[in-house]
């Protein structure tokens, strides 16, 4: 990796997009995320790092509310996306979770045809009046994810038969199709092979142009190629967080160059 | 140990490494043995189960058949009391006009040759017909049990007479039917097309398959909602807490509760509280709801666990609703698992016999239930009632009975396999 590059690499961000002040995480007795302040900004890439059990997935997975559907998780602190707190009374978490998709570490997209699994979310929220609209919601859809070429001719095959980085590319698809303004990503190179990975994350570099992306990865050299700034965590602590260059080349906490140095983790 | 973590090679041919590898050969060679006997053994007993019930009720697939010319004259049919006249006698008159020359006492055995209700099949033709007074009405009617025992092969003709069920002047009677070309075997279609009867030649299982029919149906349309129901809910809504694990527990201990249990609440409450009527395929059909019911919630929550939780996260990721979640990704991908599990408990519903006894589906019942709530039998308590009948003709009948309800057994696990074969996705 070609430090002093990275380093001097220029970096465009946009507004807060969302802010978490003294975010905590339980599961039962365990205190998985402790006092986490974070400010994740828009039409930026955000990376999560750190070691396994570091509570990285965890804390994204307060960003939409998917701990909900855990037993015995309990979020506290204040999480809010444009200002609304997101764990407010009002906040519907099934309205939440189409502005804030998310992207698995497995591919797991419905055994349903191309089409209906990228059509599943407009359809469900309502966003398309008519088949035509649907239509070119999925069209594209397909085509932000680099899909439309290789899916066009088979929309109507069942998309469990694609290959495992056409998959993913094909979940990236449905979680856009509901125009989120925040895309979370879980480890989504981890189960694809190296072109897989680089298609997805050229992918990545191209949606940051209109979302908010925050992506959690086990990969430094990925964070350092596709993010503008990184968060390290550690035993569930939020360590470090700063812009990506400054992160790798020049750390201000002993953790985080111990961990990026391959010291620890 | 300390061999192997210093890093010694081992040696692959040293005596005690190959005595090691064969007695692991001769412990997997045994094993498949083992296993192949027991295959071996459950299809021998099955084979010998179905050829010993085929042996004894294929004969019952088919029924002795006499063609009678019945003179019907007018000087024992008045066309004003058609019903009151004396058909016992035009039976006879009939008998003694196909042999002339017989005695007195042999057209008294002759006459009662044809099963009994010869005489009330000539009379419903004759009231649908009264033109037919005068005239000479053939009819084509079983002879009676022991008659088509001795056509069947069943009675020994070298038995000594005391000990035999047919007399000799009865047996030489029947013969000389048999040289007149007056007497057949037929296929038996009442055995499924009449209702129970006193008389086995005349016996058949239509009102035990309709019954058997409400009584799956009721429970079918009661236990399949409420327990999809029960399953959806405990699978996936119910927080995990003490009490759902009770009412798990209790749902398993619900699903190994004798049948007869089942039979006596169904009297005390169905029968003594609600005051359903009494041997209603209705009422059988609600206990054995309450019996598939724990079959069904757990072949369900089983299908519902082995959904991939990725579906689920991935619905719920894009802003699916639980509902949503479920109805359109979760229960699709868990139906051919639920729909094996329901086939599989109605199918042991329907062989089900002792909750059935207690309800008094095992009453003598002449008539096929035109509603559920008519009174009936259902097949395994028409099975029941037909092997504790003491005439020989039930013997075959009871065997022909029971290959009808394993042939529905068989279609019904068949389905459930198709099923599961045809709409199994797999990832």
């Amino acid at each position: 990796m070609d430090d002093a590059r990275l380093a001097e690499r220029a970096v465009t961000t946009g507004e807060v997009k969302i802010s978490a002040r003294k975010a905590q995480v339980y599961y039962g007795e365990t205190h998985a995320i402790r006092d986490v302040d974070v400010d994740i900004l828009d039409k930026t890439v955000t990376a999560f790092i750190g070691p396994s059990g570091c509570g990285k997935s965890t804390f994204l997975r307060c960003l939409n509310r998917m701990n909900d559907t855990i037993p015995n998780c309990r979020v506290e602190g204040r999480i809010t996306l444009d200002g609304e707190d997101i764990y407010d009374r009002s906040v519907d978490p099934v309205q939440l979770r189409a502005r804030v998709g998310m992207v698995f570490q497995k591919p797991n997209p419905f055994p349903k045809s191309i089409y209906e699994n990228v059509a599943y979310g407009p359809r469900i929220h309502g966003m398309a009046r008519t088949k035509a609209d649907l239509d070119q919601i999925v069209e594209s859809c397909l085509r932000r994810a680099a899909l439309w070429n290789e899916a066009k001719d088979r929309l109507d095959e069942p998309g469990t038969g694609l290959s495992g980085g056409q998959q993913q590319r094909l979940c990236i698809a449905r979680a856009i199709a509901t125009s989120p303004e925040v895309l979370l990503m879980d480890e989504p190179c981890s189960a694809l092979d190296p072109i897989a990975t680089a298609q997805v994350e050229e992918l990545i570099d191209e949606l940051r142009a209109n979302f908010s992306v925050v992506i959690v990865t086990h990969s430094m050299q990925q964070a350092a190629r596709v993010s503008q700034r990184t968060a390290f965590f550690h035993l569930g602590n939020l360590v470090e967080y700063g812009e990506t260059g400054q992160i790798f080349t020049n750390p201000r906490d002993p953790r985080t160059e111990s961990y990026i140095t391959g010291r620890i983790g | 140990m300390t061999d192997i973590s210093t890093g010694t090679a081992q040696d692959w041919n040293a005596p005690e490494v190959r005595s090691n590898l064969r007695r692991r050969h001769r412990g997997e060679r045994w094993l498949r043995g083992i296993g192949l006997a027991a295959i071996l053994t459950a299809f021998a007993v099955l084979v010998i189960l179905l050829g010993s019930l085929t042996a004894s009720g294929y004969k019952a697939f088919s029924q002795t058949f006499i063609t009678l010319d019945v003179p019907v004259s007018a000087d024992r049919v008045k066309p004003d009391r058609i019903a009151a006249a004396n058909w016992r006698g035009v039976m006879q008159d009939a008998v003694a006009a196909m042999f002339p020359d017989a005695t007195d006492a042999e057209r008294k055995v002759l006459a009662a040759i044809p099963s009994s209700v010869a005489q009330f099949a000539v009379r419903d033709r004759v009231l649908a017909d009264p033109a037919l007074i005068g005239q000479t009405v053939t009819v084509s009617v079983p002879v009676s049990d022991p008659f088509d025992q001795l056509h069947k092969g069943l009675i020994d003709r070298a038995t000594p007479e005391e000990n035999r069920r047919l007399k000799d002047a009865e047996i030489a009677a029947f013969d000389r039917l048999v040289e007149a070309g007056k007497v057949a075997l037929r296929p038996n279609w009442a055995l499924v097309t009449s209702a129970d009867s006193r008389f086995p030649e005349l016996a058949g299982l239509r009102g035990a398959l309709i019954g058997s029919f409400y009584a799956l149906l009721t429970c079918f349309v009661i236990s399949f909602p409420i327990g999809i129901g029960a399953a959806i809910y405990l699978e996936e809504f119910a927080p995990k807490n003490r009490l759902s694990d009770l009412i798990e527990i209790n749902i398993n201990n619900l699903a190994a509760v004798p049948s007869v249990v089942f039979g006596l609440l169904g009297l005390a409450v169905f029968l003594g509280w609600f005051g359903l009527p009494r041997s209603a395929p209705f009422v059988g059909g609600l206990v054995l709801a309450l019996m598939t019911l724990p079959t069904i919630i757990i072949a369900t929550r089983a299908a519902l666990k082995a959904v991939p939780p990725s579906i689920r996260e991935a619905a719920l990721g894009i802003g699916a609703s639980r509902q949503q979640v479920v109805f359109q990704h979760v229960l699709p991908l868990a139906m051919p698992g639920i729909l094996t599990g329901t086939i599989i408990g109605l199918a042991q519903a329907l062989g089900e016999t002792a909750p059935l006894l207690l309800i008094g589906m095992n009453a003598f019942i002449t008539a096929a239930p035109a509603t559920p709530f008519d009174a009936a039998t259902a097949l395994p308590t028409q099975i029941f009632i037909w092997a504790d009948s003491p005439e020989r003709g039930f013997v075959s009948r009871t065997s022909a009975a029971i290959l009808v309800l394993l042939g529905f057994l068989i279609l019904m696990n068949g389905l459930a396999i198709f099923l599961r074969n045809r709409f199994e996705r797999r990832w």
